[in-house]
Order: structure tokens, then C-alpha cells, then sequence
């Protein structure tokens, strides 16, 4: 077991360093010389030359990137050239915030996709099955940055409910969640979120639950005298560790993909943080933030192979 | 004679016995395709899209991008203006008719690329092995190490946006899934019996691979390329959305949606429809790739 784990946790290091690698490289996708941002457009050559210098991109780049490297791992990522402001500020500011809508939005997307496919599962073949199929196939084809306009149109424009963008009422610094003033601030953007998440949890407890119900086991449990209900929640245990992977797994693709819906929504997170580095060309910030997600994402990774190994011991054997 | 009388008979008796069991693989997907209603709906609903897309201009009521700043903002319905005007006045009808080409350019020929190289090198991987393969394998998974739409976004935004970048991006992020499906089918059918007898009779690298690997590799590859069509579409509108695809004043369904969403309070019908316009292309994609994959029994 703890073999397992230590050799897991040593298989993401090379991943964790190839993510770096790729970070450094966006630098030198960007068109034109890095430091163009830091430089007025008539600048000289030996000021470009000598900017250069000051920022080490004359040297060998194997040599920069193990300089940068060496500041990253202490936290240091640079500085934003918009808000001149460390990078590691504002990204972990934002963090909290995606978090926290990530979080509920696969909480919310838990709750319905495992009521709907357990019912599929269990009424295999029926209507019921088929709607919940084509309602979970609804869910990853919808544009969500679409479904975030509509939602907008009706509950904030034609309703006047909820409110259409931001975190908390106009001026407020904090957020708390257990103010409907607050909370009325993050249905929307949850409710939006959680259409995709929906749809592949559905799928995974469609196919997980109706597994387990085809297994000999279940005759005997039924031969047995047990109720239906009892039958199923048998079969809901043996299933559980398919289906909270894939929610890890959908948690870690929010926090990565939340970026159209947070844009809608004015959510101060990652995501509304790398739209704004790409709009005034802040690569620092696209840098760092892409590194910090992408860390996040292997993390959440590992720890959903390791919580599977936990659960199910079977699985480090294949 | 006698020969021709068993012929005959044996004839006669193939024609007898059930039909299912002289059915050919591909027969057999026909067969089951043809009374899926389903999905032969939402294949027309594809057809009908692309042809909008390919006669736009025949189509189109109007000049997709002729402007008029005295209509501006009209709702559906106003005058000829069957779906109304966009913030400067142009018709919402031709624009969301000359849309498709954009969108589904973008969301189609990323697959296509990213299927064939993804494709090339997962075979590559899966039937050499050894080393290669941890060196193709274990880059791969590098970019697994990004959600998709994120290292979309990371590419096409540190190369600077436009059309051409948006495709370059979205291709390298259907590469790595495409290479691994590739190799998990080329290393389950590697070590079957039948490649070794074909190398044991003197099949050369490439022959072995032309004649007995791909025939069994490009079923699962074209069902995953065709799933992913529909990731393609709503990610490339998503580029758009973002300001990181097609440029204005061209026509296309995601960047229309961005543009507009700025009016949702003056006009938030209009506003909506390329959003459905995404939603029903993306939809059908995902749908005809679903029914594909029952009809040709193949498990990803």
C-alpha cells in the first residue's frame, strides 16, 4: 500500500516538471521579444538589448529556465506589468474564489447526477433510462458560457431575481456565504457550472451502478429477503469509489475551465483573472496562472488515484 | 454438374437461413443504423448545418456584413430583419447563415489534424514500444496535466489570438487523447496471434501495420474523433468568445455571442440565438457520435 503510494506520488513529479517546462515556454510563444510589454514602442536597440540583459534573456535558456524555476518553487513568479503587483498575490487570491465555485458546483452536480443515474441504472431500457441519457448528453453539449447568458436574460434581466455579475453587493470587501445577499451572488454562476459535471457523473453512475446490479451478489441479496431499497443502496457502495473519481476529476476540469463562465459572471477568480491578462497582454499573469491550475489539476489527480487505492484496494494490483 | 447442384443448393440454404448470420461487420452496422431514428435525425440536422454553411451566400437573406446605424439593435421580426439587427445594425439571419463556416471550420479541422497526428503517433508508440513509446507516452501526459479548455486558452493566449492560432491550439489539445486511444488499440492488438504469424511469415514493419493494425486501431480513433467534435465546436466558439478566435467583422456564432451579450438588456432574444445556433451543432455532433459508437460496437 504505502509502496503504491510513494511510487504514485513520485510518477507526478516528472508530470509536475513538464507542466513547468510548458509554462516557461509560453513566454517564447508570444510574438515579438518578451520584453516588448516594458518598452515604449520607439525604443532603442541597446536599451532593447540592454532590458534584455537586466532580464536575463540573453542567456542560454536551459540557464533561464532553471532561474525561473528556482523562483517559482520559493513563490516568486514575477511581478504583473498591468498592476505591478506580485503574481502570487493576485493568483491565490483568485484561487479561493474558483475554488469555492468549483467546490459547489460539483456539490450541486453530485446531488442531482446521482439521484438521475441511479434511477437510469436501476430502470434500465426505460423511458425513464433514455431521458436521463439524453438529458446527460444535453449537459456536456450546452455551451455554458451560453447557458450562463440565458440564465442571466431570465432570473437577472426579465425577472429581476438574482443579480447578473459580481461576488457581494456593490462595496462589500468580504463574502459571506450565510448572507442571501451574498449567496443570491453565487446560484447562477454554481447552477451554470454544474451542467457539464451533471452530465459525465450521470454517465459514470449510469454505467457504475448497473454494473454492480448485474453482479451474482445482488440475486443473493434479493434471495435473501432484502428490499429494493437495501438492493440498491448494496449496489451504491460498490459503486461509490467509480463515481467520486469522477468528481474529483470534474473538479479539477472546473477549475481549469471556469474561465468563460467566470467571465460572464464577473467572478474575481483564476479564471476572470487569466481573461484579463490575455485582454492587456499580461503574460506574467497568463504564466502563473496557468501554472498554478495546472499544479492544482495534477494534484487533484493524484489525490483522487490515491483516495481510490484507499477505497478499493483491487485496483493498485492492475 | 454435380458440383454446380451443391453450389446451387448451398446458395439456396444461405439465402434460407436467418438473415443476421450472413451479415458482413459494416452490413451489421448499417442495418442497426438504419432503424436508429435518433441518430439519423440528428445526422440530417448535421447535413442541413453543413449545407447552410457551404451555400451561405445563396442563402443568406442579406449582406452579412453591411452595417446600419439606423437600425441598430432591432428585435426579431422588425421589418425584413427576420431575426433582428446586431449592435451595429447588421442582419442577426445572415450572419448566424455565414456563422457556421467560421464555427465549423474551427471546430472541425483541429480534430481532423489532431486525429491525424495524434493518430500517427499513438500507433507509433503502441506498436514499436520500448522506449519510444515512454517518450511519446510521458509527453502526452504532460498536456493531461491541463483541462482542456485551459490549455486551449493558454496557447492561443500567449500566441496572441486570431483564427489561425485558435485552430493551432485546439489541435495540440485533441493530439494527446487521440495518441493515447491510439496506442491502448494498437498495444491490445500488438501481441494477438495473428501479427506475430504475419512477422513470422516475413510482414514487413509498415506492411504489418497497413494490413492487420489499422484495420483494427481506426474504428475506436474515429469514434473518439468524432465525440470530440462536439468538445472542438464549443471550445472553439468559447476561443471566439474570449476574443481569442475568429476577428471581427467576420460572422461566427461564439464571437456574435460576446459582442451582443453587451445588449442583453435591450434586446435578450436576439442575444441568445447564437448561443442555439452552438448548442444544436454541438448537440448533433454528440449525438451521431454516440449512435456511431452503439452501431459500431466499439468500447472506448
Amino acid at each position: 500500500m504505502w509502496h503504491y503510494i510513494a511510487r504514485r506520488i513520485v510518477y507526478a513529479i516528472p508530470i509536475a516538471i513538464g507542466v513547468t517546462v510548458f509554462c516557461f515556454a509560453l513566454v517564447f510563444l508570444a510574438p515579438g521579444n518578451p520584453v516588448q510589454m516594458l518598452l515604449p514602442a520607439d525604443a532603442s536597440q541597446e536599451v532593447v538589448d540592454l532590458i534584455m540583459k537586466t532580464y536575463g534573456f540573453d542567456r542560454p535558456l536551459p540557464v533561464q529556465y532553471w532561474t525561473w524555476l528556482m523562483r517559482a518553487v520559493v513563490g516568486d513568479l514575477g511581478v504583473s506589468i498591468q498592476s505591478n503587483r506580485p503574481v502570487i498575490d493576485e493568483v491565490l487570491r483568485a484561487l479561493g474564489n474558483t475554488i469555492f465555485l468549483s467546490f459547489g458546483a460539483v456539490m450541486l452536480a453530485f446531488s442531482i447526477a446521482f439521484v438521475l443515474g441511479t434511477l437510469a441504472a436501476y430502470y434500465r431500457g426505460s423511458a425513464t433510462d433514455r431521458g436521463v441519457t439524453a438529458l446527460s448528453i444535453v449537459g456536456v453539449s450546452i455551451p455554458n458560457y451560453w447557458l450562463g447568458i440565458v440564465l442571466v436574460i431570465i432570473f437577472a434581466v426579465e425577472l429581476n431575481w438574482l443579480p447578473a455579475t459580481g461576488m457581494g453587493p456593490r462595496g462589500s470587501e468580504t463574502f459571506n456565504l450565510f448572507e442571501w445577499s451574498h449567496f443570491k451572488h453565487v446560484i447562477l454562476p454554481i447552477v451554470t457550472l454544474c451542467m457539464v459535471p451533471v452530465g459525465m457523473i450521470t454517465r459514470t453512475t449510469r454505467s457504475a451502478v448497473s454494473e454492480v446490479l448485474g453482479n451474482e451478489f445482488v440475486n443473493t441479496l434479493r434471495a435473501k429477503g432484502l428490499g429494493e431499497l437495501a438492493v440498491i443502496r448494496h449496489a451504491l457502495k460498490n459503486a461509490m469509489p467509480q463515481i467520486l473519481a469522477v468528481m474529483g476529476l470534474q473538479f479539477g476540469y472546473l477549475m481549469g475551465g471556469s474561465i468563460l463562465v467566470e467571465t460572464i459572471f464577473n467572478w474575481p477568480g483564476t479564471g476572470f483573472l487569466l481573461n484579463k491578462a490575455i485582454l492587456t497582454r499580461d503574460i506574467p499573469v497568463l504564466q502563473g496562472t496557468i501554472l498554478i491550475l495546472a499544479l492544482v489539476f495534477v494534484f487533484t489527480n493524484l489525490v483522487v488515484d490515491l483516495f481510490q487505492t484507499a477505497v478499493d484496494p483491487r485496483i493498485k494490483r492492475s | 454438374m454435380t458440383d454446380f447442384t451443391t453450389a446451387t443448393r448451398l446458395l439456396a440454404a444461405e439465402e434460407e437461413a436467418p438473415a443476421t448470420k450472413v451479415r458482413g461487420y459494416w452490413q451489421n452496422v448499417g442495418y442497426r443504423l438504419r432503424y436508429d431514428y435518433v441518430t439519423l435525425a440528428f445526422a440530417l440536422i448535421i447535413v442541413l448545418i453543413i449545407a447552410m454553411a457551404v451555400f451561405a451566400p445563396w442563402i443568406a437573406p442579406k449582406d452579412p456584413y453591411k452595417t446600419s446605424m439606423a437600425f441598430r439593435l432591432r428585435p426579431v421580426g422588425f421589418r425584413d430583419f427576420h431575426l433582428g439587427t446586431d449592435e451595429l445594425g447588421r442582419d442577426i439571419l445572415s450572419r448566424l447563415i455565414h456563422g457556421g463556416r467560421m464555427s465549423l471550420l474551427m471546430g472541425v479541422v483541429p480534430v481532423v489534424f489532431a486525429t491525424l497526428i495524434g493518430g500517427f503517433l499513438g500507433v507509433l508508440a503502441g506498436f514499436i514500444g520500448g522506449k519510444l513509446n515512454m517518450a511519446i507516452m510521458r509527453t502526452m501526459d504532460v498536456f493531461y496535466a491541463f483541462p482542456s479548455i485551459l490549455l486551449a486558452v493558454a496557447i492561443s493566449g500567449a500566441m496572441g489570438g486570431g483564427m489561425a492560432n485558435g485552430m493551432v491550439a485546439l489541435t495540440l489539445v485533441f493530439i494527446p487523447p487521440l495518441c493515447r486511444i491510439a496506442e491502448t488499440a494498437t498495444t491490445q492488438v500488438r501481441g494477438l496471434d495473428f501479427v506475430e504469424a504475419a512477422r513470422a511469415s516475413g510482414g514487413s514493419t509498415r506492411s504489418i501495420i497497413a494490413t492487420h493494425i489499422l484495420g483494427n486501431v481506426l474504428g475506436p480513433i474515429f469514434i473518439y474523433a468524432s465525440g470530440l467534435v462536439s468538445v472542438s465546436i464549443l471550445i472553439a466558439s468559447g476561443l471566439s468568445f474570449l476574443g481569442l478566435g475568429v476577428e471581427p467583422p467576420h460572422p461566427d456564432w461564439g464571437l456574435m455571442l460576446s459582442t451582443l451579450r453587451q445588449s442583453i438588456y435591450v434586446n435578450p432574444i436576439v442575444c441568445a440565438l447564437p448561443g442555439v445556433m452552438i448548442f444544436v451543432t454541438s448537440l448533433a455532433f454528440n449525438m451521431v457520435s454516440d449512435g456511431l459508437r452503439q452501431a459500431m460496437d466499439v468500447r472506448l
